[in-house]
């Protein structure tokens, strides 16, 4: 029998101007010990879908249609009677564990009160007891200790396994995890969710998982909901999807994803456009302004999910032109890195040598003492050649970021010695900084920070270049040029940044970057908050531009098969230091060191027999 | 989490901008940054409408008092606590003053006093705050300290003693009013600094080798703007207030001078009876204060391009 059943579930915000319909006529089934997975791109309803079930949405939201768990019908249901349910049915894993514990409890207690609340008469002592078992069973260890710790005192990875062990205490049916690996590194998101299939089973519960990660889907999901505009546009179990995908769509997500066997300057292949708006959906296919395979009968009306096998539906009606093709053949580009000939002994544009960067420890208020120090960067040396991109991975507190921070001061480290073109940074004078500046420029992650908000895009390109003193012509020549190197239009120069979409929000960082025409450009994770078929697109301009400019990077990631993609030479840090370097061929395919084999074993890929 | 509200949300959004952006730009030069500003402040009715009243009582107040037959200190003996008619438009006081030439003499000082207050103190406290907050060390140490120290200072028992020595001079009055009241907006501007100095537009601004100075005009300070300007037009009230306080208890404008505050402190035991006496004032009073809250919101609306997305609740 199944346990969850939703039917046609739609789910509208009411807004100032439009009504924006989040979800658009869901039909799903979740059965007892199954993982379903909601696939899609930011906006594409899943989270909307996954919030109505546990009735979180905001009080606003219209929702409609059949929500039903073991039969019972849970849409319409007042906030109490779903308090009655939610923990004790439904168990929830959010995706940020820190906001999700409360701070000022300790882990046991917050364990002990998911407890109480359902079962009244357990008794202190006894909620307790259980709370510690359920830490060991999450595998944290010294479970008795850790439960008297307060939510600060563990890692982001121990904060999610508490999260879960507040999900399943009281042996729910029903498992919603909402992206519960993406605010974590990479070997810890593996260890999460062997933690969260132990959970599975200890619970037979079913699962509903929300991600845009399809390497996760591919490790962990037993079916998948491939969701576009609100609806599901392909619903397969997850082998056949990777191997037989017949949505348009989703061969173009799983083209985007970057891999680990892809070699050095393999161009990915994007989706081009960007998700439709929610509000007003014109008649038709809402992926057919995106879809290289669109004919005039898409515009007519939107396709039903059409059956093509039992239990694989995709809602196209030119599924038989995506079957036993590529995702480069049906968006037709090519996937080939661009035949360069390396000559290997181009000119070292940056130089690092033993850099190390310690943060002290103090304790006292009036009398300051300092009780030790930090390491953040501890003696670490690459070099960086001309045209060429150095790789620089690790995961969270790392000190790559640091590293990248304190190259791009250009200020006298302490200790070590950083050059650049040349140039000692030890001796550089104001005047002669300024001048290094438009030669080493920087992008950042997250593109919606990097951008001065209450700047419209004209004056965030003119900045650098009227602060290097070019004139009001020539500002205006060197935004349009700009403009167009990254894909955008001149007309866009009017619009603020928040006007614009993820992809073209790091397309402007990345104008801005080059507007001095650097040799060197510093990226620090400048993928990492983007959708992947956004992502892919903005690797290949990367790609691109080092071509057309021959510009040397200096790329900082967490994510393996970005850096795969991007980078000739790749270090590897961990704890401050540099582990393993050489080249990027080298380091992924015969990794020397303990920590790299570890990291990329951690890494999920999007196939599912490597299992 | 993703929340598709707000994703779906911005989207309608940049659709109808796209095109507005369209029919509006000019190619060969862009539109800069206050074009749109304006662009976005005159499509605020109410703001406009404001602005323009307050232009007018300003320019009134000090245009109209030459063309009216009767000036602030003349006294009519045949119209003695008169009601509005159509010789006195407000009405006469029980000297037979003309009330309309009075209250307009009231704004004149009220309005110059409150503008140049309110200006001079953001001025203050917009440099104070920015240079405090943005470079930290013993710039921020040394301005805390005189804003701790400006704090404690009894500053409306020193402002009334200073202004009885002077005669209610103006300027003098102006002065003291502005020096004692830019403290806590500063303290605000520094902490709002102090976070935007770490965001990556900013460090991305001194990485591409923008001058201190240029950053803090260009970033910080229109970042820091909505509340700057909310602040100014608040000000505006409360410096109004405190002149027509002062005035009020007999510390401020002296007679035969008037302003808005002795026209209110002498309306006042008579505000049943005879009620246009105090009426007028005070509503006079009230207008410039609401049309200045106003402007200020307008401001904000259109310097921040964030601000009029917020989501209304529906319900």
């Amino acid at each position: 029998m199944t346990l969850l059943q939703v039917r046609d579930l739609t789910v509208a915000f009411p807004t100032d101007t439009d009504t924006v319909n989040a979800v658009r006529g869901m039909n799903f089934d979740v059965n007892p010990r199954e993982v379903v997975a909601l696939v899609g791109e930011s906006g594409a309803g899943k989270s909307a879908s996954a919030m109505a079930v546990v009735g979180l949405l905001p009080e606003y939201a219209a929702v409609s249609g059949s929500i039903r768990l073991h039969g019972d019908e849970l849409v319409g249901l007042s906030d109490e009677r779903m308090s009655q349910i939610r923990g004790k049915v439904i168990g929830t894993v959010f995706q940020d564990p820190m906001s999700a514990l409360t701070p000022v409890y300790t882990v046991g207690d917050q364990i002990a009160e998911a407890i109480e609340i359902h079962q009244r008469d357990i008794g202190r002592r006894a909620a307790r007891t259980r709370a510690i078992e359920l830490l060991e069973l999450v595998g944290i260890s010294q479970p008795e200790r850790r439960s008297r710790s307060f939510p600060h005192e563990l890692s982001g990875g121990e904060r999610q396994r508490v999260v879960i062990a507040i999900a399943i205490a009281n042996d729910p049916d029903l498992l919603i995890c909402d992206e519960p690996t993406t605010a974590l590194d990479v070997t810890v998101q593996a260890q999460i969710l062997e933690v969260l299939k132990t959970a599975r089973d200890v619970t037979n519960a079913g699962v509903l998982i929300i991600t845009h990660d399809l390497g996760v889907v591919a490790e962990f999901a037993n079916r998948a909901l491939v969701m576009y505009a609100g609806r599901p546009v392909e619903i397969a179990p997850v082998d056949e999807l990777y191997h037989d995908r017949r949505m348009p769509y989703t061969a173009g997500l799983l083209g985007s994803v970057p891999r680990l066997d892809a070699r050095q300057g393999a161009r990915l292949v994007p989706i081009p456009g960007a998700p439709p708006a929610m509000a007003a959906l014109p008649p038709g296919c809402p992926f057919e302004p995106r879809c290289p395979l669109a004919i005039d009968k898409c515009r007519d009306a939107e396709p039903a999910l059409l059956e093509i096998a039992p239990g694989h539906s995709a809602a196209c009606i030119r599924t038989e032109q995506v079957a036993g093709r590529s995702a480069a053949q049906i968006y037709g580009v090519s996937t080939e890195p661009a035949a360069v000939q390396q000559a290997a002994d181009e000119p070292v544009v940056l130089r690092v040598r033993d850099l190390a960067k310690t943060y002290k420890l103090t304790k006292g208020v009036v009398f300051r003492r300092q009780v030790g120090e930090v390491r953040a960067v501890d003696g670490v040396s690459f070099e960086l050649q001309e045209g060429r991109t150095l790789g620089i991975v690790g995961e969270s507190g790392s000190g790559k970021s640091t590293t990248l921070h304190q190259i791009l001061e250009l200020t006298a480290p302490q200790s070590g010695s950083i050059e650049v073109l040349g140039t000692d940074v030890a001796t550089l004078t104001g005047r002669t900084r300024r001048e290094l500046r438009s030669e080493l420029q920087v992008v950042f992650q997250d593109p919606v920070a990097s951008l001065d908000p209450r700047l419209p895009v004209f004056d965030v390109l003119a900045e650098p270049l009227s602060a290097n003193g070019f004139d009001k012509k020539q500002i205006d020549d060197r935004v349009a040029e700009l403009l167009g190197t990254v894909g955008l239009r001149i007309q866009d120069a009017s619009r603020y940044p928040a006007e614009f979409s993820g992809g073209q929000k790091q397309r402007i960082g990345i104008a801005r970057a080059l507007a001095l025409q650097p040799r060197i450009l510093a990226l620090d994770e400048p993928v990492s908050a983007l959708d992947v078929s956004i992502q892919a697109g903005i690797i290949n301009l990367l790609l691109d531009l080092q071509q057309r400019f021959e510009l040397s990077y200096l790329f900082v990631s967490h994510d393996l098969s970005v850096v795969k993609h991007l980078a000739h030479r790749v270090a590897v840090m961990y704890k401050g230091t540099i582990v393993e370097q050489g080249e990027g061929d080298q380091v992924f395919t015969n990794p020397q060191h303990e920590y790299t084999r570890r990291l990329l074993a951690a890494v999920p890929q999007p196939e599912v027999d490597r299992r | 989490m993703n929340e598709p509200v707000t994703d779906s949300n911005s989207s309608p959004a940049t659709e109808d901008s796209s095109t507005t952006a369209k029919s509006g730009v000019d190619v060969t030069s862009f539109a800069s940054r206050r074009t749109l500003v304006l662009r976005r402040f005159l499509r605020n009715k109410p703001a406009v409408a404001s602005l323009v009243l307050l232009a007018v009582m300003f320019i009134g107040c000090y245009a109209l008092p030459p063309l009216l037959p009767y000036s602030y200190s003349d006294l009519d003996f045949f119209a003695l606590q008169q009601p509005p008619s159509a010789e006195h438009w407000f009405g006469t006081n029980s000297l037979g003053q003309d009330l309309l030439a009075q209250t307009l003499r009231g704004m004149q000082k009220s309005m110059l006093i409150g503008v140049c207050v309110a200006f001079i103190s953001t001025v203050i406290a917009a440099t104070v705050g920015t240079i405090a907050g943005y470079f930290g060390g013993w710039r921020d140490r040394s301005l805390m300290w005189i804003v701790d120290l400006m704090l404690v200072v009894p500053a409306f028992l020193l402002i009334t003693i200073v202004v009885q020595r002077t005669k209610g001079d103006i300027i003098w009055m102006i002065f003291l009013l502005s020096v004692f009241s830019w403290m806590i907006s500063s303290r605000i501007v520094r902490g709002m600094t102090m976070s935007l100095k770490e965001r990556e537009f900013v460090v991305a601004a001194r990485y591409m080798g923008v001058r201190d100075s240029r950053i803090i005009i260009r970033h910080i300070v229109p970042n820091v703007a909505s509340i700057v300007i909310i602040d100014t037009a608040l000000n505006v009230g409360i410096a109004i207030l405190a002149e027509t306080g002062l005035s009020y208890l007999g510390f401020g404008v002296q007679p035969p001078d008037v302003s808005l505050g002795t026209l209110i402190a002498s309306g006042t035991p008579s505000a049943t009876t005879f009620p246009w006496l105090f009426l007028f004032p005070a509503g006079v009073l009230v207008l410039i204060i609401f049309c200045a809250n106003l402007v200020g919101d307008g401001l904000r609306d259109a310097l921040d391009p964030g601000s009029r997305a917020l989501r209304r609740k529906a319900r």
